[in-house]
């Protein structure tokens, strides 16, 4: 039997099997940040004087503000200058009106991926889910879009909605997420390319799971996108996002803007498996993966979810919020956050309880190998008005190997006295004796590792849609794989 | 079936099995008694192939092959089953699920085609019968949240399932009240055969009256001080370990 010192070793070796480059030619802004950066980002997408004006405004803002350093991660800062801050498929002018247009290479990168871009492949039944595909900068193909117009959902391309619903876009964009919010996210608002833009209207509940699937190609490339969901009073929408990189020896930046609007009665559900490179087993190369995300339950009885899971980038910083408003609204995050190598993960979650009666909950799994850190970062805020607002916290790590870190960063405001908290944490090594026991009665050893791992997530598992469970698992596999000798 | 010779075995620097001989055939039931601290349990480890123990010398074959070259799980394909004194608890892992896996990987290294759902949750039902184990346990998590007693009668629950050709069972009895000590027997009887042997690790005289063993050896000092039968198990309650020493 190995012993955990050769697991760590053996982990070290796993592979990204979706670290392929596509040889397609693109239209690629040369490296630099300035106010024409902006002008030709913002003209390349024909963009209306108000959104460029508002681009500039974040830019202009960025400009005064300094990169957070108070994340327990350890990097060298990127050099702003140096990147590029657009790339797209060429022909990329305007998208692709039915997927004849688009590029087969494209196609066949997403066929390598595993994402069907070809909308009789769902017809089988198996399968019931619309996709967004986005390379780079640029959506290359959104699928279903006829079915779920029928139903009255809006599902497009971010870059599309600004000119097809600019009321929409004008009224919600930047009121969950600020320009000036933070560091990324004003850099985000300046640049941002594509993205997914979703209206699910009033009583609708959406026919199908939604997907956006992001893919970062081009070299030196900045991946910027935005996603805007709004769902009105009433409705309902499950939503899924998924990211992959190829592997390269550089740096690359991804920094997105995720903004959920729930009104009243209404729910979003919004998993993400995010499957950025890590970076080799010696910390070269990777995704440095700066997120915001938001949620606001601006509506009575509005639910939001946010589950993740976090197996891939070199840098992970990254909180999804919720900010419940309405009363007796719900925001609930539950976390799978992987690290092995040389990987670094702050992550985590703010519920800001406002209304009464709202509820919260976070579960939190975090599984360090190799020389990984990971920190969990919570904060629970209730203020003065939430009366009768409950919290409940579980934060569980568990640790392959003695190099390997797992660190717990709670923060709790309480502005009410008839709220609850209740906070719970363990941090575990995986057993030796819960391997032997499990090889005692048959198991291999990598199959006890991936079981006992996949128990430990069950929790979070249970609340992915089933079609992401499965991916889940398998990646949770992939990145355990070679877990012996 | 078992057969171990001339034992030596390290802890940490620490000799524990001093020179351990011991034969056990198909078809037998043997009781290992001792003081604490004897090395019943690190018999029983090294057997199952535990990680942590060092082997200075000595040889344990069991069905003619060379059992100490052998993984954990190559040794339970091949028929070595443990009931733990401190069954583990795994968070998540389905009781049943597990149980799958391990029935099913076992079938794949004898060449036979595995287990559908539907027949290996028969063969469940009908074991979990037989140690009167309610059927909520199947579908918990692995030891989780179970008593004591639950744990031990889970471990004579999965001994049943995976049909052992050589049971271990190490301590079973310790913390059971007498009413599980009679279920968890009245299970171990019904499991026991000509093709089978039993190796139970006891501190305690009253399990041997519900299952009665054909040998009874006191291991002290990291060797087998004295065998005999059912006897002798009687005869140690009455005087003690000291006496075996001084009677050897």
């Amino acid at each position: 039997m190995a012993t955990n010192e050769e697991i760590q070793k053996d982990l070290e070796k796993r592979e990204y099997d979706a670290g392929f480059i596509t040889d397609i030619e693109s239209d690629t802004l040369p490296p630099g940040l300035n106010e024409d950066t902006i002008r030709h980002i913002s003209a390349k997408k024909d963009e209306p004087q108000w959104l460029l004006d508002w681009r500039l405004e974040a830019y202009r803002h960025w400009l005064t503000m300094e990169e957070p350093t108070w994340a327990a991660v350890d990097y060298t800062p990127t050099d702003y200058q140096s990147i590029s801050y657009y790339s797209a498929p060429k022909p990329a002018d305007s998208g692709p009106d039915s997927l004849d247009e688009v590029d087969p290479k494209l196609l066949e990168t997403y066929e390598k991926l595993g994402i069907p871009l070809r909308e009789q492949e769902f017809l089988a039944g198996v399968k019931n889910i619309a996709v967004d595909a986005v390379f780079d900068s640029v959506s290359v193909a959104t699928t279903f879009k006829g079915k779920l117009k029928d139903a009255g959902v809006i599902f497009c391309p971010i870059s599309e909605a600004v000119h097809e619903y600019p009321e929409l876009v004008k009224q919600y964009l930047g009121t969950v997420v600020p320009q000036g919010d933070n560091f990324f996210a004003a850099l985000n608002s300046a640049v941002f390319t594509d993205g997914s833009f979703v209206y699910i209207p009033k009583g609708v509940r959406c026919p199908m799971e939604l997907s956006t699937y992001f893919r970062i190609n081009a070299l030196n490339t900045g991946q910027f996108e935005r996603t805007l969901i709004i769902a009105d009073e009433g409705s309902h929408v499950s939503y899924l996002e998924g990211c992959t990189a190829p592997m390269r020896d550089e740096n690359q930046l991804h920094a997105a803007v995720v903004e959920l609007v729930i009104l009243d009665d209404a729910e979003i559900k919004y998993a993400t498996v995010q499957n950025w490179y890590p970076g080799d087993e010696n910390g070269v190369g990777g995704i440095y993966n700066f997120v915001t995300k938001r949620a606001e339950c601006r509506g009575v009885r509005s639910k939001v979810s946010w589950t993740q899971v976090e197996t891939g980038s070199a840098i992970t910083w990254k909180y999804p919020s919720c900010v419940l408003i309405g009363d007796d609204s719900v925001g609930k995050f539950f976390s799978v956050a992987v690290t092995t190598n040389c990987q670094q993960a702050d992550t985590g979650t703010k519920m800001i309880h406002l209304g009464k009666n709202t509820k919260s909950t976070i579960i939190s799994k975090g599984i360090s190998a190799g020389k990984a850190q990971q920190s969990y970062r919570g904060l629970v805020r209730m203020g003065k008005n939430a009366e009768n607002a409950r919290n409940f916290t579980q934060c569980d790590s568990l640790l392959l190997g003695d190099k390997c870190g797992a660190h717990t960063f709670p923060y709790v405001e309480v502005k009410n006295a008839t709220a609850t908290l209740e906070h719970e944490a363990t941090t575990s090594k995986i057993g030796e004796d819960q391997l032997f026991y499990c090889q005692q009665r048959g198991l291999s050893e990598e199959d006890a590792v991936n079981m006992i791992v996949n128990g430990f997530c069950k929790d979070v598992f249970d609340e992915l849609p089933m079609e992401f469970a499965v991916e889940a698992n398998r990646l949770m596999e992939v990145s355990l794989e070679g877990s012996v000798g | 079936m078992l057969e171990v010779k001339d034992l030596h075995v390290s802890v940490e620097g620490k000799k524990i099995l001093k020179g351990l001989s011991l034969t056990i055939n198909a078809g037998e039931v043997h009781a290992i008694m001792g003081p604490n601290g004897a090395g019943k349990s690190t018999l029983s480890n090294v057997i199952a192939g535990r990680d942590g123990y060092e082997i200075t010398s000595g040889t344990i074959t069991y069905k003619g092959d060379d059992l100490l070259e052998m993984s954990p799980e190559e040794r339970a394909w091949a028929g070595v089953f443990l009931a733990f004194q401190y069954p583990v608890e795994i968070p998540g892992v389905n009781n049943t699920y597990l149980l799958k896996a391990g029935v099913n990987a076992k079938r794949k290294h004898q060449g036979l085609e595995e287990l559908d759902a539907f027949d290996f949750m028969k063969t469940v039902k009908e074991k979990a019968k037989l140690v009167e184990l309610d059927p909520s346990f199947l579908s918990r998590s692995v030891n989780e949240g179970f008593s004591g007693g639950e744990k031990k009668r889970n471990e004579i629950f999965q001994m049943a399932v995976l049909d052992p050709a050589l049971a271990l069972l190490d301590e079973t009895d310790s913390g059971l009240d007498i009413d599980a000590l009679r279920i968890v027997a009245g299970g171990v009887n019904k499991l026991r055969s000509k093709d089978k042997a039993i190796v139970m690790i006891t501190h305690y005289q009253r399990l041997l009256d519900y299952i009665e063993p054909d040998f009874v050896h006191v291991l002290a000092d990291g060797v087998i001080q004295k065998t005999g039968d059912k006897s002798l198990a009687v005869a140690l309650e009455e005087h003690g370990y000291d006496w075996v020493k001084e009677n050897k």
